[in-house]
């Protein structure tokens, strides 16, 4: 392996700098602390919730055949799901970033897009059309074509970092084309795939909104009709605590499989601009195909709820609903956005800055939360409200902010942590030693250097918040009707008429920044996205 | 303005003998400069730094030395007042810095610290990154500074669009612009490339000469300590090993540790008799060190001092030619005697002396060694 000579370890004496002054992190450290804490509530909840309701009973409930049914179809259902979307994305990725695909600039906006689009939209677009799409299949073809950008993502940004002298060397050393991309341009990407399946997996696991439209049964639709419909808390507690299992299961095995590989590139100023791929006479096979996937992903979407809406214009339309409803969906989310942030400050400094283990263990335990579904997160809360807080919190909205705000920690976190990397802590010591005072520091070097990166952190909660169902529907204070939940009760009623112009004002207020924020993290140096 | 006198007095201070430069300065400001006594620092329990003691007169130019983990830039770090010690006294510019006591924040230390690879403020113009440590006001008069590390023109640049020669004079420029009582440079020039090394050097050492700002440079670097400072301050293991100018501290070293750490070294056993030093390459006199020892030593021999020989010759001792470093004026060759596991020895021969490898070889010793009692 040429690439472990470049790995070498440091002299043994060697330190790292980040370690010095890990006297002060203290207080950062409690903080820190008191985050994860916070953030593994409904975790502790959930276990609390199933020791109430009995070993034996939790036991019982899980073994019948129902756990077995639904563990079967959402396995199949995400190994599948997962298989399609890597190989979309990385195909997508590679001809977008290492081939002279014309028009490069707009497939990789176009491609992009359809993540922003509310899954449960997509849902509802396709088996509003045709009654044909449902069941395993419709989730199948659903979900590829809606969270295929989740690899494309990573690994576009990964092929476009990589060091392309290591294909040329491949090349070199005698290695044929095919042989080269399997070994040296997947190899480089293995890091990236594994992260953006990953990130569908967990995305499968928590659905809901998508597979109820399509009728099709997992854990979480099963949990949600358990909870709010039987009112059978202890089996939708014994099916979370599956669902969690599960979650756990799948990081666990990707951080295994990720292994100790790492992307690495011995001097980023020797990069250089290589000879793209030539597609030749598969130019217009590759984009034909491109389209199709854009006008199935983007086009029908969109297309469908522009239908449904143009459709459905000779109905009145409630003005003030929709207004209201935007109102109470962007308070909730900026206060959400604005939370998870101040949330992600401490670990996201201390991450960056400090080294030691239990620095680490402590970061890493934020990541658990990753495995646990908003659906669970929402009913843990609920649960816990009800039992011991007096249902005082419940259904309120310092509740509903708190949900968003676990939920979506980790999305804050990566903002965070790439704001942080942006001013290092000698940026900072240096502007002291010009003679400037603590506050001054603060304000002429840090707020410039990490503030974009914060508004991106607390941007990319808000859009999360937006198209947010599940803990939505369970937490949202009575009588409010959020984006989300009004679309939702009219597309159960089947008035796709009224439910158009909200997926439409969903698909807009998260599509057009999403797309700037992708441009925002593109920019920030490697050193920045390393984690 | 006491000190602006002080400082030009010494001016020209580079063409000074050194030794003559550290006792007038010595004389002239000793509380002015650096002193730091008996500094300790560890990181939990592992000890970086201890008990160091180093005098930087005002006006000179000094260069720590050591290996990366030796402590160097922890105790820079101390200096600028980013971390704390643990036990000691800092003094700078007659004024206590940091004691059991007293600690001054970096902020009012006055001190000019260019850090490795520059960390210019990315988002602050050439201009601005110059003028930061300067009052609104006085930001006009910056331009000079400007000029002087040869910038004229890229006011209105951002760093991410300088090279990096030009980023590490605009961080020496900022560092600068407050008129500093010392200025720092963390190893300002590992991140550049070899090529533009020895010129931003020479540009730098010169722009602080005119700025006449006392100077510690810290570096791993042995040609860099040996071309730019006029004291070095060895630091090994967190103690300083040896403080002295460039010229004494290769030619006349006190301690063997230290002699190692700058430039290349041949130590070997040897046995002293009659102020003579006789060892596997033969016989050498040795430099007249405090007493006259007899018995076994350790003898030190720069590779200068290996002369080596094609003819064969009685007296001369036979050995091959393991490797040529070849530099065009002159090499460094690696010979190996033929007596069993006897090491292997440098020698610097002039470029012109063509040498194979495999080649016989004959060599001579030139005097004076140094010697060592074993410890």
């Amino acid at each position: 392996m040429t690439l472990a000579a470049a790995e070498v370890a440091p002299p043994r004496k060697f330190r790292p700098r980040r370690r010095r002054g890990r006297t002060r992190s203290t207080g950062l450290f409690l903080v820190s602390l008191l985050v994860a804490l916070i953030l593994l509530l409904p975790l502790a909840f959930l276990l609390v919730e199933a020791q109430g309701v009995g070993v034996q009973t939790v036991a019982s409930l899980i073994n019948r055949p129902l756990t077995l049914h639904l563990f079967w179809n959402t396995v199949r259902l995400a190994v599948v799901v997962t298989a399609l979307c890597a190989v979309l994305g990385t195909g997508t990725a590679w001809l977008v970033e290492r081939t002279d695909l014309p028009g490069r600039r707009v497939w990789a906006v176009l491609l992009v897009v359809p993540l922003a689009i509310p899954d449960f939209v997509v849902s509802f677009s396709w088996s509003s059309l045709s009654t044909a799409v449902t069941g395993y299949w419709g989730a199948v073809l659903v979900m590829t074509l809606s969270i295929y950008p989740l690899v494309y993502l990573p690994v576009a940004a990964s092929l476009r970092n990589a060091d392309p002298a290591q294909e040329e060397v491949a090349h070199g050393l005698g290695a044929g084309r095919l042989r080269t991309f399997w070994r040296i341009t997947v190899g480089q990407a293995r890091v990236a795939i594994l992260g953006g399946c990953l990130l569908v997996v967990l995305v499968l696991l928590a659905e809901y909104g998508a597979f109820e439209i399509l009728g099709y049964q997992t854990f979480t639709t099963e949990i949600f009709t358990e909870f709010s419909q039987a009112f059978n808390v202890a089996a939708a507690s014994a099916l979370s605590l599956v669902l969690v299992a599960l979650g756990l299961v799948v990081l666990a095995g990707e951080s295994l499989a990720r292994g100790r590989g790492r992307v690495n590139r011995v001097d980023r100023m020797a990069q250089h601009r290589t000879d793209r791929l030539r597609l030749g006479r598969w130019t217009g096979i590759v984009l034909l195909a491109l389209l199709a996937l854009v006008l199935l992903a983007l086009g029908l979407p969109v297309g469908s709820a522009i239908y449904w809406w143009v459709a459905g214009a000779q109905h009145v339309l409630d003005g003030v609903s929709i207004l209201s409803a935007a109102g109470h969906t962007a308070l909730y989310g900026a206060c959400a956005g604005a939370v998870a942030t101040l949330m992600a400050l401490p670990v996201g400094i201390l991450a960056i800055r400090y080294d030691g283990r239990l620095r680490r263990m402590l970061e890493r335990s934020t990541y658990l939360v990753l495995a646990m579904p908003g659906l669970v997160i929402a009913l843990a809360l609920a649960y816990f409200s009800e039992q011991y807080g007096g249902g005082l919190w419940y259904q309120t909205a310092p509740m509903l902010v708190l949900a968003y705000a676990i939920m979506f920690f980790p999305l804050a976190l990566v903002g965070v942590r790439a704001s942080v990397a942006q001013a290092p802590a000698g940026l900072e010591n240096v502007a002291q030693s010009l003679g400037q005072g603590r506050l001054a520091v603060l304000w002429r070097v840090t707020r410039p250097l990490v503030g974009p990166g914060l508004a991106a952190a607390f941007c990319l909660v808000f859009l999360s918040v937006v198209t947010e169902l599940t803990a939505t529907l369970i937490l949202v204070p009575t009588g409010v009707q959020t984006l989300a939940t009004q679309f939702w009760s009219y597309q159960q009623n089947l008035a796709y008429g009224q439910a158009a112009p909200f997926a439409l004002l969903m698909i807009a207020i998260a599509a057009v920044p999403s797309y700037v924020l992708g441009r925002f993290f593109d920019r920030l140096p490697a050193r920045a996205a390393a984690s | 303005m006491s000190d602006r006198e002080t400082v030009v007095e010494l001016d020209g201070r580079r063409n000074v003998p050194t030794h003559a430069l550290s006792e007038r300065a010595g004389a002239v400001a000793a509380s002015k400069g650096v002193r730091v006594a008996g500094l300790c620092k560890s990181f939990s329990t592992q000890p970086v730094l201890r008990g160091v003691d180093l005098d930087v007169p005002v006006g000179s130019f000094t260069a720590i030395l050591g290996p990366s983990g030796s402590g160097k830039t922890t105790l820079l770090r101390i200096l600028a007042g980013f971390d704390r010690m643990d036990a000691g006294s800092v003094v700078i510019g007659g004024q206590v810095m940091e004691d059991g006591r007293r600690f001054v924040r970096p902020q009012r230390r006055g001190i000019g610290y260019v850090p490795q690879e520059g960390a210019l403020f990315p988002h602050l113009t050439v201009a601005d990154n110059v003028g930061f440590g300067v009052p609104r006001r006085e930001r006009k008069g910056m331009a000079h500074l400007v000029e002087m590390v040869g910038l004229t023109g890229l006011e209105r640049r951002y760093p991410h669009q300088l090279s990096g020669g030009q980023q590490q004079r605009v961080a020496l420029a900022r560092a600068l612009a407050i008129q500093p009582k010392v200025v720092l440079l963390d190893e300002p020039f590992s991140s550049l490339d070899a090529s533009l090394r020895d010129g931003v050097r020479r540009d730098v050492a010169h722009i602080l000469a005119e700025a006449n700002a006392t100077t510690i440079l810290v570096t791993h670097d042995q040609d860099e300590a040996l071309g730019l400072a006029d004291q070095i301050a060895v630091l090994n293991e967190g103690c300083i090993v040896a403080t002295a100018d460039p010229r004494s501290l290769y030619g006349d070293p006190s301690d063997l540790a230290a002699a190692v750490l700058i430039g290349d070294a041949n130590v070997m056993a040897a046995e002293m008799r009659g102020g003579r030093a006789s060892s596997v390459l033969g016989t050498v006199d040795v430099a007249p060190q405090a007493g006259t020892r007899e018995g076994s030593v350790q003898l030190l021999l720069r590779p200068e001092q290996l002369v080596l020989h094609v003819e064969p010759e009685d007296g001369r001792v036979k050995a091959t030619v393991v490797e040529m470093q070849y530099h065009g004026h002159d090499a460094l060759v690696r010979v190996a005697i033929a007596s069993p596991g006897a090491p292997v020895f440098s020698a610097r021969v002039p470029g012109d002396l063509a040498l194979t490898q495999g080649q016989a070889v004959w060599v001579t010793l030139r005097g004076p060694g140094r010697v060592w009692t074993h410890r």
